[in-house]
């Protein structure tokens, strides 16, 4: 696997226009390996057509997200479940 | 820097996503961290210029004073800090990852925050120290800031001690203990940071507690 990685960070942009909060506060557990961290944890690789998160821990692809000109695709099968913190 | 009409204001750490769209409707997008801290509809951008970038390049060398660009942010509330947490906070940089610490560095100083920090920066010879003059300052100005300046290629005539990795010695002495559960900030190349987050990790500090941000 090539170190040209950057984080989950880089993914909040992208999922802002989707969602309504910020997605990279959000506690992820990966289908792959069980591991829960901040989505800005994920190690995101961009030289895809595309951006494909992988868990930091066992390398699994948790999110992949695809933006064309008028939609997005959102692959999430490598995600168990989400925690997202809301404003109380 | 630029002039962002309704901007909303950001938190320290946060970064904007750069979008370039060619005539032909291809787009291109990075993320670059903001080194102001908030002020009004003015944001400060540090860009490295990455040689065969699609990105930097033009931001470096093709934009000029009252080109428009397509910006979107502030994005990103995990790697920030609040000046509302009173924890101690320990900042790691390498490179050109010291722009969202100078955030934070700039926006302590501003809220006129207590909250004591101590930087640990890590840039290859004294020519590629970023924000320098100011930095200078701020130690001798800011009370509660701490910077230590790490060289790894070249240091300064006349320094004691030979160029050197940031190792675990030096986190150990300039950053804060473990037991004091300080909010640790790590933002650089991602060898660096994958680095300095297992040196923080072996000396103790809770990987809650440390975030971090890689350039790739």
């Amino acid at each position: 696997m090539s170190d040209d990685h950057v984080d989950g960070n880089a993914l909040a942009g992208d999922l802002r226009e989707i969602f309504a909060v910020d997605l990279t506060t959000a506690t992820g557990r990966c289908a792959g390996c069980g591991y829960r961290g901040s989505v800005a944890t994920l190690r995101v690789y961009r030289n895809a057509p595309g951006l494909v998160a992988r868990c930091p821990h066992c390398e699994e692809v948790v999110l992949r997200l695809v933006r064309g000109r008028d939609r997005a695709w959102l692959d999430l099968r490598g995600t168990v479940s989400l925690e997202i913190p809301l404003p109380s | 820097m630029f002039d962002v009409p309704g901007w909303p204001g950001h938190l320290p750490g946060q970064h904007v996503d750069v979008r370039l769209t060619a005539e032909d409707g291809y787009s291109v997008q990075r993320s670059y961290s903001i080194s102001s801290a908030p002020d009004g509809n003015r944001v400060e951008l540090a860009v490295q210029r990455v040689v065969d970038g699609e990105v930097s390049p033009y931001l470096c060398d093709v934009l000029s004073v009252g080109d428009k660009i397509e910006l979107r942010g502030p994005v990103g509330g995990w790697f920030v800090w609040r000046p509302a947490d009173q924890a101690p906070v320990t900042l790691v940089a390498g490179g050109s990852g010291i722009a969202p610490l100078m955030a934070m560095v700039r926006t302590r100083a501003s809220e006129g925050s207590r909250v004591p920090f101590r930087l640990v920066y890590s840039v290859r010879t004294p020519d590629d120290v970023l924000f320098a003059d100011e930095l200078r300052r701020r130690a001798r100005d800011d009370a509660g800031l701490d910077v230590r300046l790490v060289y790894t290629r070249q240091t300064p005539e006349g320094s004691p001690e030979p160029p050197g990795r940031l190792g675990v010695a030096t986190l150990n002495t300039y950053g804060w203990p473990a037991e004091f559960t300080p909010n640790c900030f790590v933002c650089g190349p991602t060898g660096f940071v994958e680095t300095v987050s297992d040196i923080l990790v072996a000396l103790g500090h809770d990987l809650r507690r440390v975030r971090t941000e890689r350039f790739g």
